[in-house]
């Protein structure tokens, strides 16, 4: 069997194997390279998320219990946003953060900062979405009592919060696998630079285009088994909060 | 705060008409319990009091003021449990009123020992038993220091035993100055702990009664078939 890679390049099963072997010995001897793009990687998706979530999970807590014209408009804005294409929010964060860019005296385009930057403008509407969603099905069903006890709204926002800890700690993750896998986004502002603004997608993307499968297929097993183990610590921690908490 | 005066009270939602003219006059002590067949608006009535629901119609007057003055809390037929601890889910309650943080454990502390909790202070509410969440409902009720409690039938779903645990705290919550005003179905709980019964039917109130002269002489002809049809209650009480 033969796979076509980079244009012009043919694979056979031999040369596939090959590559698999080699692919497995660049994570089996933890190579450098590799590291470096995997810390990048999670550097860059992790700070994301906490800005994100730091955004995100009030806003979405806020919508919840808010009233006020337009909410309905802004809660589809918002819904909508989740499907937001990462090159888009790549531009607008490239023309946010460009020399003539209302941000560029900030320095930031081409950097890790700028990767953050636009990694979080990706999260936050999805933290946001299924936060409110999450949040306004507990108010529907506590907003009688809360009004009684006299809670004001700022209140009732952190103990709904508190209370819908577990499932909006899956929606995080849910932002987090958003961030980890784009690649449009901060391949824009990021512009890939070696050793400085690399990361498993945009080098998974690089490396294929140039043929180098082994690094590619590394790093797409690293990617790969960070997505599913988060998966499985969402779905454990649903387990284990749906016991120990009800 | 009191009295409580209900005047032509109107809920109507498009449709149908489910109170019309309700008049009703409530003093500030005791327990007064509503009865009435199902979908008369027991429970709407007291949302209506609670402020959680606007008549179409009428007026409620709490004591010449149109807000109360006092404090009124209410515990649900199936309260709202937090995924916090049982603890918890006594002490938010008491974050709006003001009190310091050693004030609110020391009520809350208190509050659960009274309801018989104290032991399940730190385990998860969600995961306490019907007749012990309606206790922490009660809890909860009960370090607000109402003036005013409405119970909407809090013994429903609840077996004989855990029944009597939940009457005898809404007893101490009586004794303790707070006027009780709740629904049911159950005429054996009426005849214990009622001190007087407002009886509902046709969207208004039929009697409003002592507890012994509704159950010994109910005067209108829907109480008396509503009794009828509850007869062993009403030999219990008769004895």
């Amino acid at each position: 069997m033969i796979w076509e890679t980079a244009p012009g390049r043919c694979y056979s099963a031999a040369a596939m194997a090959t590559t698999l072997v080699e692919a497995f010995a660049l994570l089996a001897s933890f190579d450098h390279r590799l590291l470096e793009i995997v810390g990048l990687s999670l550097r860059v998706s992790l700070s994301a998320l906490v800005l994100g979530a730091l955004l995100g999970l009030p806003l979405g807590a806020w919508l919840a219990v808010a009233s006020f014209p337009g909410r309905g408009a802004l809660i589809v804005a918002i819904n909508a946003l989740m499907g937001l294409p990462s090159v888009v929010v790549g531009v607008l964060v490239y023309l946010a953060l460009s020399r003539s860019g209302p941000f560029g005296s900030l320095g930031l385009l081409f950097s890790p900062k700028a990767m953050i930057v636009a990694q979080t403008v990706l999260v936050v509407p999805l933290i946001a979405a299924v936060t409110r969603q999450i949040v306004e099905d507990a108010w529907k069903e506590y907003a009688p009592e809360f009004s009684l006890i006299g809670l004001s709204r700022p209140q009732s926002v952190l103990l709904l919060l508190a209370d819908c800890r577990f499932s909006l700690t899956v929606a995080t993750l849910a932002g987090l696998g958003r961030a980890m896998s784009e690649v449009g986004a901060v391949m824009i502002v990021g512009g890939n630079i070696d050793g400085y603004t690399r990361v498993m997608t945009t080098a998974i993307a690089l490396e294929t285009s140039k043929g180098d499968l082994a690094l590619s297929i590394a790093l797409g097993l690293v990617l790969m088994s960070l997505i599913f183990a988060l998966n499985a610590a969402a779905h454990g921690l649903r387990c284990w909060a749906a016991r120990r908490y009800g | 705060m009191f009295p409580l005066r209900l005047d032509a009270l109107r809920f109507a939602p498009p449709g149908r008409v489910i109170l019309d003219s309700l008049d009703l006059e409530l003093g500030g002590e005791g327990i007064s319990l509503i009865l009435g067949p199902n979908g008369v608006g027991k429970t709407l009535l007291l949302r209506l009091i609670a402020g959680l629901l606007t008549p179409v119609g009428g007026r409620i007057d709490w004591g010449g003021q149109v807000r109360p003055d006092g404090r009124l809390a209410m515990v649900f037929q199936q309260p709202m449990m937090l995924r916090l601890s049982v603890f918890a889910n006594v002490e938010f309650a008491l974050r709006p009123q003001g009190l310091s943080a050693a004030g609110r454990k020391a009520r809350t502390v208190d509050v659960l020992a009274r309801v018989g909790l104290s032991d399940r202070a730190g385990d998860c509410a969600r995961l306490l038993s019907g007749g012990e969440r309606q206790r922490l409902a009660l809890a909860r009720a009960w370090a607000m220091r109402p003036r005013l409690l409405l119970l909407d039938e809090p013994t429903a779903s609840l077996d004989p035993s855990a029944t009597e645990q939940v009457e005898t705290i809404i007893r101490e919550i009586r004794t303790d100055g707070a006027k009780v005003l709740m629904t049911t179905h159950n005429l054996g709980q009426a005849t214990r702990l009622a001190d007087d019964i407002i009886f509902l039917a046709d969207g208004c109130v039929q009697e409003h009664e002592s507890a012994h002269r509704f159950f010994a002489h109910p005067q209108s002809p829907a109480a008396r078939a509503f009794l009828q049809g509850e007869l062993p209650w009403r030999i219990a009480f008769d004895r």
